[in-house]
C-alpha cells in the first residue's frame, strides 16, 4: 500500500519559475473581445474556424448535388462548380483545420498543459487572432464581389488562375491571395507564441520529455508551419504581382482569345514548386497535432500509459523533418527528371516508417487496456482506422508509376479526404468532446454525441470508399459533369447518387453536433474539474473553467510524466502530473 | 529549392537537432518520478523569452528570403532574363546601413556598460541612418524608373523591386520597435528596463544588414557571373 506524503523530502517549493506579470482586463471589451488571455483567444479562433468551416460544408453539399444530378440543377453552372470546389478545399485545409488545431487547441492547451499562466507574448497573440479574422472576412468578401470567388482549384496554379477563362478572375483571385497573405502574417504571430511558450514558460519540473504528446504535436506542427508558410507567402506575393502589376514571374507568353497578353517567359512550374514546398508540410501541419491529441485521448480513455512515449516523440520530429523533402510527389505529372521522381518516391515512402511506428504504438496502448468507449475514445479509434486506410492509398500514390494513371482522378480525392480530411476531423471532434468539460464546466450530451459519431464515422466510409472505385474507373476530379465517356459505366452515376445521399446525411449529423455544442453550454451535466480522471495539468486547475492566470496563487510543480495511468499499487488508476513522488512505505 | 534547403532549412534543422539533443530525448520518463533537481538542464533556457522569440522570427524571415532567392535563381534560367544595372546610390545606401548597424552596436555596448546617454545617442543615430537608407532605396527606385527599368519590363527588374521593397518593409517594422525603445529612453525608464530592447534592436539590425549584403550581392549585375557559377554548383 502506498500513500502520499506532502511536505516530505520529495516535495520541492515552487520557486524557480519566475511568475509573469499578467495583463488584467479592465472592461467587458478587453475581457471578451480584444482579450489577451490565450483561453479567450482560443475560443475566438475555434468559433471563427467552425463558422467558416460550416460554409465549406455547405459548399461540399452543392458539389455533391451537382455530381449526383448533373445537368438537372439549373442553379449550378460550370463556373459555380469550380468556385465551390476551390473554396471548399481552401477553407477546409487552411481556414478550418490549420486555424483550429494551432490557433484553437494550441492556444487553449499549450499554456495549461505546460503549466504556464498565459502565452509569453499575449499582445501579439491577440493581434494574431484579429489578423486571422480579417483574413477570413476578406475570403468571405470574395463571394460577394463581381465575378465571385476564384475557381482556379485550391492549388491556384498559374497561368489559369489569373486568366479570364477562370471564374473570379476580376476580384476573386486577388482577394484569395490577399487573404492567404494575411493568414500567414497572423499565423506567424501566433506561431511564435506557441513555440516560445512551450520552450520558455514550462513550469518547474515539466521537462520536454514529460510534456503530453499533444504539446509535442502542436509545437512540431507550428515549427513546420513557420518554415513552410513562407513558401506560400512567396508564391502568393509573386502571383499577386503577376495579376495586378503585370510582371511575368509565373506567366508564360499567352494568347488569350486571339490576343497576345503582355506576359512572357514566366515559369508556371516555379509556382508549383513553391506551392508544394508549403503544401506538403501543410498535410503534416494538420496531421501532427492530430497524432499528438489522439495519443492523449487513447491513453486517457484506455486507462493505460502511452506505449513507447520516446518513440512517439522521435517519430513526430522525424515526420516533421521528412515532410520538407517530399513536396515534388505532388508534381509527378508536371514533368521532372526521372531521378528526381525516384528521390521523391523514396523519401515519400520512408515517411511510412515513423508513421507506422505511431500506429503500432496506438494499437499497443489499447492492447489489454481498460477501454472506455466514451465519445472521445470512439472518435480516437475511428481516427486510427481511417488514418491507416488513407495512408495505405498514399503508398499507391507515392509511386510515380502508379500515380501517373491515378493522378487527377477521384482516387486522389478519396485518398486525401481519408488521410487529411476525415482523420484529423475525427480527432477534432474527439478533442472537442474531451476538453469541452474543461472549457465550459459542462459535459456534452452523450446520446447525441454517440449519434453524431456513428453517423459521421459510417457516413465517411459510405462517401469515400466508393470514391476509390470511381477513381480506379478513371473518373476525373474537378469535372463539372462527365458527359459520355466510354470507360465510365452508367452505374458510376448511380454510385455518385449514393455518395451524395451519404454526404447529405453526414452533413445533417454535424447540425446535431452544433446543437449539442450549444445546448450543453446551458443544459449539460456539470462536469467537475476532472471528469475523465486524466493526469495532465489542464485537469488539475483550481477552477473549472480555468480562471484568468490559470493556476490561482502558485504555479503547479510537476513530478512525473503525463501518462501515469493504472500504476500498480496506486490508490487510483491515475496519478496527476503534479502529485509528488511517493516514498515507498513498508 | 536546393538553396533554401541547403542554406536555411539545414542550419535551422541542425540547431533544432542540437537543441533537442540537450533535452535528454533518451530519458525514460516513466521511470523518473521525482523533483526537477534530479534532472538538471532540462528546464527553460536562461535567455529571455523575447530573445528566443526574435530568434524564431529571424528563422521565419530567413526561410522567406531564401525561398525568394530560390525563385530568383530558378526564374533566372529562362531566356528572357535581362539583368539591369545597379544604381550607384546603392553603394551609398549600403554604407549608411552599415553605419546604422554600428550605431546600434554602440548603443548596445553603452547599455551593457551602464551609460544611458550613450544609449540614447546610439539609438537615435541608428534610427536616422536607417531612415536615410530607406530614403536612399526610394531614390534608387526612382532612378531606375526614370531610366526606363520598369517593374513589369523584365523579371530581373521585378525581383529587384520586390526584394528591396520587402527588405525595406522589414526595416520599417524594425524602426517602429526602435522608436518605441527611444521613447522608453526619453521617458526615463531605468537602464535595466531598456537593455533588452536595445539588444534585440541591435540583433535585428545586424541581421537586416547581413540580409541586405546578400541581396545586394545577388541583385547587382557584376555578380551575375558569380551567380551563374553558384547556380551550376548548386543544381
Amino acid at each position: 500500500m502506498v500513500d502520499v506524503t506532502i511536505g516530505a523530502a520529495g516535495v520541492i517549493p515552487p520557486a524557480e519559475v519566475k511568475d509573469v506579470e499578467l495583463y488584467h482586463p479592465k472592461s467587458w471589451v478587453t475581457k471578451y473581445v480584444f482579450c489577451q488571455d490565450a483561453k479567450v483567444i482560443a475560443i475566438q479562433y475555434s468559433i471563427t474556424a467552425l463558422s467558416i468551416g460550416l460554409v465549406a460544408l455547405v459548399l461540399s453539399w452543392l458539389i455533391r448535388l451537382q455530381l449526383a444530378f448533373p445537368s438537372s440543377l439549373s442553379a449550378i453552372g460550370p463556373g459555380d462548380y469550380l468556385q465551390f470546389i476551390t473554396m471548399h478545399g481552401m477553407i477546409m485545409v487552411i481556414y478550418l483545420l490549420t486555424a483550429l488545431f494551432l490557433g484553437g487547441f494550441g492556444n487553449y492547451l499549450i499554456p495549461l498543459m505546460v503549466g504556464a499562466r498565459d502565452m509569453v507574448f499575449p499582445y501579439v497573440n491577440m493581434i494574431s487572432y484579429w489578423v486571422y479574422l480579417l483574413a477570413v472576412l476578406v475570403l468571405v468578401a470574395s463571394f460577394f464581389m463581381p465575378g465571385g470567388p476564384t475557381g482556379s482549384g485550391w492549388t491556384l496554379y498559374p497561368p489559369q488562375a489569373i486568366l479570364s477563362g477562370t471564374p473570379g478572375q476580376d476580384w476573386g483571385i486577388i482577394l484569395m491571395l490577399v487573404s492567404l497573405i494575411l493568414f500567414i502574417i497572423g499565423f506567424t504571430m501566433g506561431g511564435l507564441n506557441y513555440v516560445v511558450t512551450a520552450l520558455q514558460a514550462r513550469t518547474r519540473g515539466m521537462t520536454m520529455m514529460r510534456m503530453p504528446l499533444t504539446v509535442w504535436g502542436i509545437i512540431t506542427a507550428t515549427v513546420l508551419a513557420l518554415l513552410a508558410f513562407p513558401a506560400l507567402f512567396v508564391g502568393c506575393v509573386m502571383l499577386l504581382f503577376d495579376r495586378i502589376l503585370g510582371t511575368s514571374f509565373f506567366m508564360p507568353a499567352v494568347v488569350e482569345m486571339g490576343q497576345h497578353l503582355k506576359y512572357r517567359g514566366g515559369s508556371p512550374l516555379l509556382f508549383q514548386h513553391l506551392f508544394w514546398f508549403f503544401g506538403h508540410p501543410e498535410v503534416y501541419i494538420v496531421a501532427v497535432p492530430a497524432f499528438g491529441i489522439v495519443s492523449d485521448l487513447i491513453s486517457t480513455h484506455a486507462r493505460k500509459n502511452i506505449f513507447g512515449y520516446r518513440m512517439m516523440v522521435w517519430a513526430i520530429v522525424v515526420i516533421g523533418a521528412l515532410s520538407f523533402v517530399v513536396w515534388a510527389h505532388h508534381m509527378y505529372v508536371s514533368g521532372m527528371n526521372p531521378y528526381f521522381g525516384f528521390f521523391f518516391a523514396a523519401t515519400t515512402l520512408v515517411i511510412a516508417i515513423p508513421t507506422a511506428i505511431k500506429v503500432y504504438n496506438w494499437v499497443l496502448t489499447l492492447w489489454r487496456g481498460d477501454i472506455h468507449l466514451t465519445v472521445p475514445m470512439l472518435f480516437a479509434l475511428s481516427f486510427i482506422v481511417t488514418f491507416v486506410n488513407g495512408g495505405m492509398t498514399g503508398l499507391f500514390l507515392g509511386n510515380p508509376v502508379v500515380d501517373v494513371p491515378l493522378s487527377d482522378t477521384m482516387f486522389v480525392v478519396a485518398h486525401f479526404h481519408m488521410v487529411m480530411g476525415m482523420a484529423p476531423i475525427f480527432v477534432i471532434f474527439g478533442a472537442i468532446y474531451h476538453w469541452y468539460p474543461k472549457v465550459t464546466g459542462r459535459m456534452m450530451n452523450d446520446m447525441l454525441g454517440k449519434f453524431h459519431f456513428w453517423v459521421t464515422f459510417l457516413g465517411a466510409y459510405a462517401i469515400y470508399f466508393p470514391m476509390h472505385y470511381l477513381g480506379l474507373l478513371g473518373v476525373p476530379r474537378r469535372y463539372f459533369e462527365m458527359g459520355d465517356m466510354a470507360f465510365v459505366p452508367q452505374s458510376a452515376t448511380t454510385l455518385n447518387g449514393f455518395i451524395t445521399t451519404a454526404a447529405l446525411i453526414v452533413g445533417f449529423a454535424q447540425m446535431v453536433f452544433l446543437f449539442n455544442l450549444i445546448w450543453s453550454l446551458f443544459k449539460g451535466k456539470p462536469a467537475g474539474s476532472n471528469p475523465w480522471r486524466a493526469t495532465t495539468l489542464e485537469w488539475q486547475t483550481p477552477e473549472t473553467p480555468p480562471g484568468h492566470g490559470n493556476w490561482g496563487k502558485e504555479l503547479p510543480v510537476v513530478y512525473r510524466w503525463a501518462y501515469d495511468y493504472s500504476v500498480p499499487g496506486a490508490k487510483e488508476d491515475f496519478i496527476p502530473q503534479n502529485q509528488p513522488a511517493v516514498p515507498r512505505t513498508a | 529549392m536546393s538553396i533554401t534547403i541547403l542554406f536555411v532549412l539545414a542550419p535551422i534543422g541542425a540547431i533544432i537537432a542540437w537543441w533537442l539533443s540537450q533535452q535528454r530525448l533518451t530519458a525514460k520518463p516513466w521511470l523518473e518520478v521525482g523533483a526537477i533537481d534530479d534532472f538538471p538542464g532540462t528546464g527553460a533556457s536562461s535567455l529571455p523569452a523575447a530573445t528566443i522569440g526574435l530568434g524564431v522570427f529571424l528563422a521565419v524571415v530567413s526561410s522567406l528570403f531564401a525561398l525568394f532567392i530560390s525563385a530568383y535563381f530558378m526564374r533566372m534560367q529562362v531566356a528572357d532574363w535581362a539583368q539591369m544595372p545597379a544604381p550607384k546610390v546603392l553603394w551609398f545606401n549600403t554604407g549608411v546601413l552599415i553605419l546604422s548597424s554600428v550605431a546600434l552596436q554602440y548603443a548596445q555596448v553603452a547599455a551593457r556598460r551602464g551609460r544611458m546617454e550613450g544609449v540614447g545617442d546610439g539609438l537615435i543615430a541608428g534610427g536616422l541612418f536607417a531612415f536615410t537608407f530607406l530614403v536612399g532605396q526610394f531614390f534608387a527606385w526612382q532612378q531606375l524608373n526614370a531610366a526606363g527599368y520598369f517593374l513589369a519590363t523584365n523579371p530581373a527588374n521585378a525581383f529587384f523591386y520586390l526584394l528591396t521593397g520587402l527588405h525595406g518593409l522589414h526595416l520599417l517594422g524594425g524602426l517602429v520597435a526602435l522608436v518605441l525603445t527611444i521613447d522608453k529612453v526619453w521617458r526615463g525608464f531605468a537602464l535595466a528596463q531598456v537593455r533588452l530592447s536595445v539588444k534585440l534592436c541591435a540583433i535585428y539590425w545586424h541581421y537586416l544588414l547581413l540580409l541586405w549584403l546578400v541581396l545586394f550581392t545577388l541583385l547587382t549585375p557584376w555578380v551575375g557571373e558569380f551567380a551563374v557559377i553558384c547556380r551550376q554548383l548548386l543544381s
